[in-house]
């Protein structure tokens, strides 16, 4: 379980950080959502993988460590602020600059 | 007394010129004086206890976290140091008052003068190491400011600069000295320091040590081969030469070496560098300053040469020679300041420094001639001038000395040979300007000064014979408290007299006057000789290497920032793959002892699905529409994968984000071109990017499966144990929200906040162009809200709004919470806009956004500042449990007033950020310029 898991951050990681080197604003938008995707579940994985362990007292037996989620799950919130805040950025600069080229037109 | 008030009179007294120099130019130098005149009264006081053996402390915390006190002290050294610098600053300040002319900013002088007092009695009584660190950089800038004063000058700005570089690159090797001092001995305080001599030997650092702290001291005190930068600082007003190249600045040097000299010498390394540094520079201060024209050049190369005998003396192993250092410091200063401000008067009475020029001034001003006839006398080293003293200690030092081994008897040699040079420069000096003709082509005819302008030269010559003939008298009792401040241990005997019979140094001392008067009467042959060599000008030399420095760090500076956004996140991302690979390379296995979770067929469907989203974001990213349903199965599944693993409260705020990101994209997309050409990179930089890719891929892939299969150490169990009894809730993650880290969770409501504000200005005035149709020219759709749709939202909206708030007030014992219930509701809100428009929501709710924001921002806020009013600290949370009839037994926390807030800001960020955006693609968006 615990490969796989690494397995599928290490791509979204991978797809995230291509994209976010393209030329594109759009392209580079999209790339940052995927590497928060992969970062969350990243930091998220310091707490270790549990099944059926919700850190609910009185629910289960095991509890998984509540700490990365209460991080995460802050992180999730400002995440999207943060892909918002890019992509008007990148509308504004499309409204101003008149194209949705990360450097202008000079590729 | 407090000894505070010492440095802290002058600090004051820079203000002083710059508010009195409206009021005249006696007025402004008598309020001047003012203030440094009773700190030198103060010190004059602590005289007794000092002598006494007594070292007066102050200390006050400063940064105690990093061993950084305001600590000072006065014994011996420091405060033979105080008197200097204070006495001589008080005549240089007399002296200033007549030698600046009309045009210059008297003000301004005397602030930066006072500024450098400071700067130097700071270093001369701190107690604390990097207190003195401080006030050693201050003395770099201020006399930067004093020699760069005729900033008109390009002379006076290249000397200034190169000064600067020279003394702050210094400063910091210094820096890392004291650092490393503090770390060897535990403790930044000087007393401290000074008791730790044995520990500082025998670190493993030593070596490291002694050439930082060599590098500072010796810049500073300008020694071979740094010492290019004094003659240039020649081009500062004559007052600042007297005052920073005689007493000052470059003795702060030598007062390094004199302070840290109980604790670094006594070792072989020590005494080799520390003589060899001070004898070549003593030679070639000497030498070159028998070939200098100017006035000033002149007295700049002897004044590097004595500072090269203060070196080679404390180098030489023997105590004696350590006192002898102590005493031609108080010597040099003495003689030096006079001759610098005798230079100043030729200068400012004859409009000419230029020694061929400068003849026969004896008949136009006798008086001066005498005064400075003696001054040159005492560096010369003429029997009854104190000069005479000290060089001749150095003499009988030179014949005890082992350094060199066999060698040794080159020593005393090159030090007579030192001192006839000496003799001959100090010859040039008195016949060339007082003697030898008559002046020639001089701008203007000489005559005598005014008369207050004579008295600090008057005041200093005397002591120089006063010193010179009586110097038991004079200054026995200072040289002895400043020369076991320097020792730190009871003095060896040793006698000041002015006769000791016929030994080994007179006879030195005579054969350097017999030396030097030969030399300066062959001086045409000399003359002739070095004229051969092209002059060297470290100016030029200095400059050329500034440049190189300059266009070289321009290159790569304009490799870095290319202004290329892509450039930098490349950089970026190579940076952080090098920090995040390299510790890998360590690691000698991924995989650690935790066993690993089973695999079944859902995972194994999920991950697929996740990896064939991830790819087909990627591969379709130039389709853009395509990419966003590809992402948002990424998402999806991520939140799934939350709840899988045991966090629901992640699975479900992951849910509801993905909704509002998704409408998010879909918004920008009507405005953005919808497809990217799909050649939008070179082949080259495509596998490039790629190649770059699959790495960080695999570094964090690794990394993460490295984290996953080790034991888990975490601080959680204190969560856990205590959210029930001390937070009020059985759900940890929420408490932690709320309560336990509550006030992170502040910060990060803040920074929403912010980018919710951030948008809404660079949504304000967009000049955006709105399609009329999408891409492949389809018009949109005439019917823009369904009936359908609407009627479902609209009936769904009570539903929605009931759940969130079941959400929220569950979320203390179950999953939810303020978060969450605030995308829910604002997901609610949102799918209305979307099914009934812009213009009907704004009849029915019509409420600025960012209003809701500040509101859950305070609310979250004076929830925390409420516990104060209870004394408990900032955000400490408050529950009891309470029963009503027919709802049964409730829990009320003060942590829900919290979650209130963070709800409120969420509603209002998000609903800011949509609607805003939403808006602009109707008929009711904000035209350019406001209404």
């Amino acid at each position: 379980m615990e490969t796989i898991y690494a397995i599928c951050v290490g791509i979204m990681t991978a797809g995230g950080v291509f994209l976010v080197l393209r030329g594109y604003t759009f392209a580079v938008v999209l790339g940052l959502t995927l590497l928060s995707y992969a970062v969350n579940l990243f930091l998220f994985a310091s707490g270790r993988l549990v099944i059926n362990g919700a850190a609910i007292l009185g629910e289960s037996e095991v509890y998984a460590d509540p700490l990365p989620q209460a991080l995460v799950l802050t992180a999730i919130v400002i995440g999207f602020a943060m892909t918002a805040f890019a992509l008007i950025l990148a509308l504004r600069a499309r409204a101003d600059l008149g194209n949705d080229q990360v450097d202008g037109d000079n590729d | 007394m407090n000894l505070l008030w010492i440095p802290l009179l002058p600090l004051l007294g820079t203000l002083v010129p710059l508010l009195s120099y409206r009021f005249g130019r006696t007025a402004t130098a008598a309020l001047t004086a003012l203030l440094p005149a009773i700190s030198l009264i103060l010190v004059v006081q602590a005289i007794p206890a000092v002598f006494a053996g007594e070292a007066l402390t102050w200390q006050a915390s400063w940064i105690p976290q990093i061993g950084l006190n305001l600590a000072f002290h006065l014994d011996g050294l420091a405060l033979l140091f105080s008197l200097l610098i204070l006495g001589i600053g008080l005549l240089v300040i007399l002296y200033a008052r007549y030698y600046l002319s009309d045009n210059d900013h008297m003000g301004r002088f005397y602030s930066y003068l006072i500024l450098f007092m400071t700067a130097m009695l700071g270093v001369v009584l701190s107690n604390n190491l990097l207190q003195l660190w401080f006030f050693w950089e201050l003395t770099s800038i201020s006399s930067f400011l004093l020699i760069s004063f005729w900033s008109h000058k390009t002379d006076a700005r290249k000397g200034a600069r190169m000064a600067l570089t020279i003394t702050g690159a210094g400063g910091l090797a210094l820096l890392g000295a004291l650092i490393l001092i503090g770390q060897t001995v535990g403790s930044y305080d000087l007393r401290t320091v000074l008791a730790s001599g044995d520990v500082l030997r025998e670190s493993a650092v030593y070596p490291v040590i002694i050439v930082l702290f060599l590098l500072g001291a010796f810049t500073k005190s300008a020694q071979f081969p740094f010492h290019f930068w004094l003659p240039h600082a020649m081009a500062a007003p004559t007052p600042v030469s007297a005052y920073l190249h005689s007493a000052t600045m470059v003795k702060a040097g030598v007062f390094l070496l004199a302070r840290f000299y109980p604790v670094l010498a006594d070792t072989d390394l020590w005494f080799v560098i520390v003589s060899m540094v001070g004898l070549a520079t003593l030679l070639l201060g000497a030498y070159t300053a028998l070939f200098k024209h100017d006035l000033k050049g002149l007295l700049a190369y002897s004044t590097i040469s004595h500072l090269g005998l203060i070196t080679l003396l404390f180098g030489l192993d023997t105590e004696l020679a350590a006192i002898a250092a102590v005493f031609h410091i108080i010597n040099h200063a003495v003689f030096k300041a006079s001759l610098f401000m005798a230079a100043g008067i030729i200068d400012h009475e004859s409009g000419s420094r230029d020694m061929r020029q400068l003849n026969g001034l004896w008949k136009y001003m006798p008086y001066t001639a005498t005064l400075a006839m003696v001054a040159a006398a005492s560096m010369a080293g003429v029997p009854l001038l104190n000069g005479f003293l000290s060089k001749e200690m150095l003499f009988a030092e030179t014949l005890h000395q082992a350094t060199l081994g066999s060698l040794s008897w080159l020593i005393p040699l090159l030090a007579t040979i030192g001192g006839a040079l000496a003799v001959a420069y100090s010859l040039r000096f008195i016949h060339d300007v007082f003697f030898n003709g008559e002046p020639i082509n001089l701008p203007r005819t000489p005559h005598e000064p005014p008369r207050y302008m004579r008295v600090p030269v008057e005041i200093l010559v005397v002591l120089c014979l006063l010193v010179g003939i009586v110097p038991d008298f004079a200054v026995g009792d200072l040289l002895n408290a400043a020369a076991s401040a320097v020792l730190h241990k009871p003095l060896p005997d040793f006698s000041l007299a002015v006769w000791h019979g016929f030994n080994g140094p007179l006879l030195m001392s005579l054969l350097a006057v017999a030396g030097g008067a030969t030399l300066y009467y062959n001086r045409r042959h000399l003359f002739a000789f070095q004229g051969q060599f092209a002059d060297f000008d470290a100016k030029i030399e200095f400059e050329k290497g500034i440049q190189w420095t300059t266009e070289k760090a321009a290159v790569i500076h304009r490799w870095l920032d290319n202004a290329s956004l892509q450039r930098y996140v490349f950089l970026l991302i190579i940076f952080s793959l090098f920090v995040t690979a390299w510790p890998l390379l360590q690691l000698e296995n991924a995989q650690g002892s935790r066993p690993q979770l089973p695999v079944n067929g859902i995972v194994l469907v999920a991950a697929g699905l996740l990896i064939i989203g991830t790819l087909a974001t990627v591969i379709f990213s130039h389709l853009r529409l395509l990419a966003l349903i590809m992402i948002s199965i990424v998402g999806l599944i991520v939140a799934i994968a939350f709840a899988y693993f045991s966090a629901p409260d992640l699975a479900l705020t992951q849910l509801s984000v993905e909704v509002a990101t998704i409408i998010l994209f879909l918004l920008a997309l009507y405005f953005l071109p919808q497809k990217t050409p799909l050649r939008d990179s070179s082949p080259r930089r495509i596998v490039r990017d790629l190649s770059i890719a699959s790495l960080v891929g695999a570094v964090i892939g690794t990394l993460c499966y490295a984290m996953l299969t080790r034991p888990l150490h975490s601080i959680s169990e204190f969560f856990i144990a205590n959210s029930k009894t001390g937070g009020g809730g059985t759900n940890v993650v929420n408490v932690i929200l709320v309560d336990f880290r509550g006030f992170d969770t502040l910060g990060e409501i803040t920074v929403l906040a912010i980018a919710g504000l951030g948008i809404y200005k660079l949504l304000a005035g967009m000049r955006l162009y709105v399609p009329a149709a999408d891409s492949e020219g389809r018009p949109w759709a005439k019917d823009k809200n369904p009936m359908m749709l609407a009627l479902i939202s609209q009936s769904l909206l009570p539903l929605a709004l009931l759940v969130s708030a079941y959400i929220f007030l569950r979320g203390h014992n179950m999953p939810g919470g303020g978060f969450i219930a605030g995308l829910i509701t604002a997901i609610a809100l949102i799918q209305q806009y979307i099914a009934h428009g812009v213009a009907w929501m704004k009849i029915r709710l019509n409420f600025p956004y960012h209003w809701l924001i500040a509101a859950g921002l305070l609310l979250a806020t004076f929830s925390g500042l409420g516990s104060w009013l209870f004394d408990q600290p900032f955000l400490t949370t408050w529950f009891d449990y309470f029963s009503l009839p027919w709802i049964g037994k409730f829990e009320l926390a003060s942590a829900m007033v919290f979650d209130l807030g963070v709800y409120f800001t969420v509603i209002g960020a998000t609903l800011l950020i949509l609607a805003n955006l939403g808006q602009l693609t109707t008929s009711e968006r904000p035209l350019p310029g406001g209404k």
